[in-house]
This record gives C-alpha cells, structure tokens and sequence, in this order.
C-alpha cells in the first residue's frame, strides 16, 4: 500500500489568529508563578499551585470571561491532579488550569460560590476520588447510589 | 444521589414534592426530578443523577486506544457519533495529526445527519407533550428513512462506528450520494413545512412561548451549551468556534435568539435542521477523492482535548496517554451535564403543566413520564398519564380560546 496521506501539524498555519498573547502575558503579569505551556495554538495549560487556584479561576472567569467546561481529577503519583478546563469561546481555545492536592491534606478551595457551573463536577470528583471541595455549599455525592460504602473512591489508583 | 439540600424550600410544610423519575425523562439518562410545589405553581426543584452511572471514564481506562470508540459510542444512543467524534479529535490533538480531507468530509456528513435525526426525535416528542401526537406521528415519519439511510451507509441503524483514530472506518460510495440528495431534498421540504405549522399555529405558539426562559446571565452561570445556549443569546458553537474537520471549507449559519424560551429552542432546532442540510449538500459536492484514514503507529506521552459539536451542544473528552496502549485517564462530559443543572432556574414559577416541556426543552429525550406519582397524605394522586393528561388539557384550553 502506498504511503498514506502526509501527516501535518494542527492548523499551525492559524497560530496567530487564535493564540492569544495578550492573553497569556496578563495572567503572566497578575500570576508571575503560572507555568505556561502551549500544547497547540488552540490548548494551553497553565500549571499553578492551588492556594492560587480560586484567584486565578476568578480573573479567567470575571474578568476574561471565560466559560468553565469541566473539571477532570486524575489520581496521579504525587497526588491528586485537578484540571480545569476554561474554554474561551470568541477564539475557540481552551486554557486549562492544573494543579495538585497531595494525598494527605486532599483540600481545595471551591468554586462553586462564584460559579454555579463547577458546583455538579466538584461534587463528582469530591465522591470519585475523595477531594473536599472547601466551602462548597452541598457537597454530597452526585452519582453513587446512596448505600455506597463512605471513603470508597472507585477513580483512586493504588500506586505504591 | 441528592440530598436534601438545607437551604432548600422543601421543608416548608405548604409545599408539595411532585417526583418525576426515578427512571424518567431521558432515555440514556435516567433521572430523578422532585418538583417542589405549591398548588400548581413549582417553587424549587432537586435534581438527583446516577442512576444510569456506567464507569464509562473508569472502563475507557481498561481499554486499548482502538476499543474506545466502541465504548464511548454507547454512552448515549442518539449522539451515539458525537462521543466516538470527540474522543478521536481529543487523541488527534494528542498526536497532532489530522485525518486525510476525505475521512473529514465524511465525518461531518454523518455527525449532521446525526443532527438532523437527532433534531427531529426531540421535535416528535415535544409535539407528543403538549398533546400534538399528530406533530409526533408526522415528525417521526420523516426520520424513520434518516435512519435506514445510516444502515445503508455504514451497516447500521444506531451505533454507526464511522470515527476512527485518525481517520473515517468506512467510505461513503459514490452510488449512495444520490440517495443521500434525495433524502435531502425531503427533509428540506418537509423541515419548512413543519417550521411555517409549527409557528403558524396560535396554539403551539401559545403554549411554548414565554414558557421555562432562561435568562442569559443564568446560561452563562450554568455555562449551558448548544441550542439551550443559543436559544438565550449566547452565540456559542463549536463547529465555528474552534473548526474542525470540514466545517471551515462549507458555509453555514449558526442559529441564535434572544427569548430563552421553549419556542426558541423549538425555532433553534427547526432551523439547524436546515444548516444541516446545507452543509451535507455541500460536502456531498466538494468531497475530496483520497484515502479516508492516516495511519498511527504509536500514540505518544501527552494530553489532547476534543471537542464536538453534538445536537445538544459541545461533546468534552479529556485523554491523557502515557505511552502505553491505554488511556491513563479519559473524562468524558456530555452537553447535558450542563443544560440539567440549568433547569433548577427555568422551571421555576411555572405551572406542573408546563414542567414537562420545560425539562424536555433542554434535551430531546423523554420517554418514561408513566413513573411520575405523587403522593399525598400517603395516597398517590397524580400518575404519569395524569400529568400528560394535565398538559394536554392546558393546550385543549388554549384550543378553545383560540376558536372563539
């Protein structure tokens, strides 16, 4: 079989139009400590340490105006890693926000009082691998059915 | 499960819970809505989900990168091409390759006629509520030859496995276009038919106008997608947001208004039918020859993010891979993750009559009304077939006014 179709590079061509550098030099500015790190023109993900996750949630939400997709939780070697996805939709890209609660001391700041979106997601990971979401305004479990043992996390890896 | 929430108005002895569920309204998600009323009036709503809770996300984990699509297209069985679509967008971004224009051009005919079908199935049932079954017969008359178009396609009714990694499973033959144009040709007419009766008719427009509105700043709280979105004035759709595949070499409108209401969403739906139908015409005409996969050795260490337009709004997958043949992690969130929770604001202040349609506004389906009971000092007082008899006597009402 002949070679098939050239593999090329995501839209590389466009990277101006959507990669935003005003964008990443304000949060630069305001947040000195974010790790920037361009996947694509399209996908940033911004690493920070989650005392700083509510501020810098709050800047990409109030004063970007961006929209908060989901949150993904990963359980990961040096501890739980929670990701969340912002999507700005006038240039279709998404800027994610990762940091990571270790294992023993699983407590982060909550959204949900600012962003009614985050309120159902934080309650999924809070029952799928055991991060308290504080302030949170009902954190029960979404999806488990109600006899579910407590302090049984189905998404927790066992890593040694 | 939900609890009661504290801050609810459930515990105020005046109101009544009217539960909707457990295994209610959306065929592939079975949920529990407790309408708190008082008389007719719904002052507050509790939602409970998880009852359809499959570890799709824990199951993908499981999986070689290759058996994902299979997995994922079972989630939901009306957009049972949108998650297969985002999952082989996300791992694409993973590879940073693109699959060959042709398998595009066929990727997105099948996720718009996916759209259409999935259009048309949501219009048959909101007819069917509000007591139209004529709209619902006639509806679903239409959309029966869609789906026999799809098995003649790709072999199958439902479930249709076209997305690949990298590429299109099948090819669309040269001898299916003009069936496909035909078909085309039909569910245009009759698509403008239904839209010129459906806002012709005082009644239809009576009963779903200024019903369950969703104010723009409560959409963007909720961050709500799709046409609940654009039917509150947020002008979001992935297909022009963030193009993908062959959306950008066709030209097409998005579809937006301002009133929130289910007359909008109605309106919203009726009319992306026909974008739908332009866009597949036109990648009928433009369709490149070539081969329809770019074949992947390895897929390497890193993280993607896909991202599709589905009938309800925009499909997520999250993949990370760490070099072996399996997703380490792999999240997945469906439109209506978002649109459910915007129902707590929509449905407040209207009558249980109307709270039927506004919970099936946000997504197309709604089957199970039959398991709808109330109970009343410990007496069941209304059944599912009373409450789809309370909203079609509100449209009866309306009828006869109108005839005056």
């Amino acid at each position: 079989m002949e070679i098939l179709y050239t593999l090329h590079i995501c839209g590389i061509e466009n990277m101006e139009k959507v990669y935003s550098k005003e964008i990443l030099e304000g949060i630069k500015k305001k947040f000195p400590n974010v790790e920037i790190k361009v996947h694509s023109p399209r996908r940033t993900y911004l690493k920070i340490e989650r005392e700083k996750v509510y501020e810098f949630a709050h800047y990409l939400f109030k004063e970007l105006g961006f929209r908060l997709s989901i949150a993904t939780g990963i359980d990961t070697r040096d501890g739980i890693e929670i990701l969340y996805h912002f999507s700005d939709d006038g240039a279709g890209t998404y800027y994610t926000i990762k940091t990571v609660v270790p294992k023993d001391d699983l407590k982060i700041k909550s959204l949900a009082d600012f962003l009614t979106a985050a309120n159902w997601i934080e309650r999924e990971i809070h029952e799928l691998l055991g991060v308290e979401f504080v302030g949170h305004p009902n954190l029960v479990p979404l999806l488990t059915p109600e006899d579910w043992p407590e302090a049984t996390y189905p998404l927790r890896r066992d890593y040694e | 499960m939900n609890e009661l929430n504290p801050k609810s108005e459930i515990r105020n002895p005046k109101y009544r819970i009217v539960p909707i569920g457990p295994y209610h309204p959306l065929q592939e998600e079975p949920e529990f809505f407790k309408l708190i009323v008082e008389g007719e009036k719904v002052v507050d709503l509790e939602i409970n989900l998880g009852y359809n809770h499959r570890g799709h996300e824990y199951i993908a984990q499981t999986m070689t990168f290759d058996q994902v699509p299979f997995l994922v297209e079972r989630i939901c069985g009306i957009c049972s091409d949108s998650h297969p679509y985002a999952y082989c967008l996300a791992v694409e971004d993973i590879c940073k390759i693109k699959p060959p224009p042709r398998a595009q051009f066929i990727r997105t005919i099948i996720g718009e006629l996916e759209r259409i079908h999935s259009h048309y199935l949501w219009l048959g049932l909101a007819g069917h509520f509000i007591g139209y079954n004529t709209v619902w017969m006639w509806v679903w008359r239409y959309r029966e030859p869609l789906l026999d178009l799809f098995e003649l396609i790709m072999g199958n009714r439902n479930h249709y496995a076209i997305n690949k990694i990298g590429g299109a499973r099948r090819d669309i033959l040269l001898e299916d276009y003009p069936k496909i144009e035909a078909y085309l040709n039909l569910i245009e007419e009759k698509t403008r038919m239904f839209t010129n009766a459906i806002l012709d008719d005082p009644v239809i427009c009576a009963r779903l106008e200024g019903v369950g509105i969703l104010k723009k700043e409560d959409a963007i709280a909720y961050g709500v997608l799709g046409p609940t979105a654009r039917a509150s004035g947020i002008a979001i759709d992935v297909r022009k947001d963030d193009p993908y595949d062959a959306y950008d070499k066709v030209d097409w409108n998005i579809v937006v208004f301002e009133e929130g209401d289910v007359l909008a969403k109605a309106k919203i739906r009726l009319l992306e039918c026909i974008e739908s139908i332009k866009i597949v015409r036109q990648c009928l005409k433009k369709m490149p020859e070539g081969p329809i996969e770019t074949k992947i050795e390895d897929i390497p260490l890193g993280e993607g993010i896909g991202r599709h337009e589905a009938p309800r709004g925009e499909v997520f997958h999250y993949v990370r891979a760490d070099g072996s043949n399996m997703p380490v992690r792999h999240k997945i969130r469906a439109p209506s993750f978002m649109n459910i929770a915007s129902n707590v604001v929509a449905v407040k202040g209207y009558s249980i009559a109307d709270a039927a349609l506004v919970l099936a506004a946000v997504d197309p389906c709604y089957c199970c009304t039959e398991r709808t009971i109330v109970y009343e000092h410990g007496k069941m007082k209304y059944t599912g077939k009373d409450l789809l008899q309370l909203s079609i006597q509100k449209t009866e009402k309306l009828i006869r006014k109108y005839k005056k």
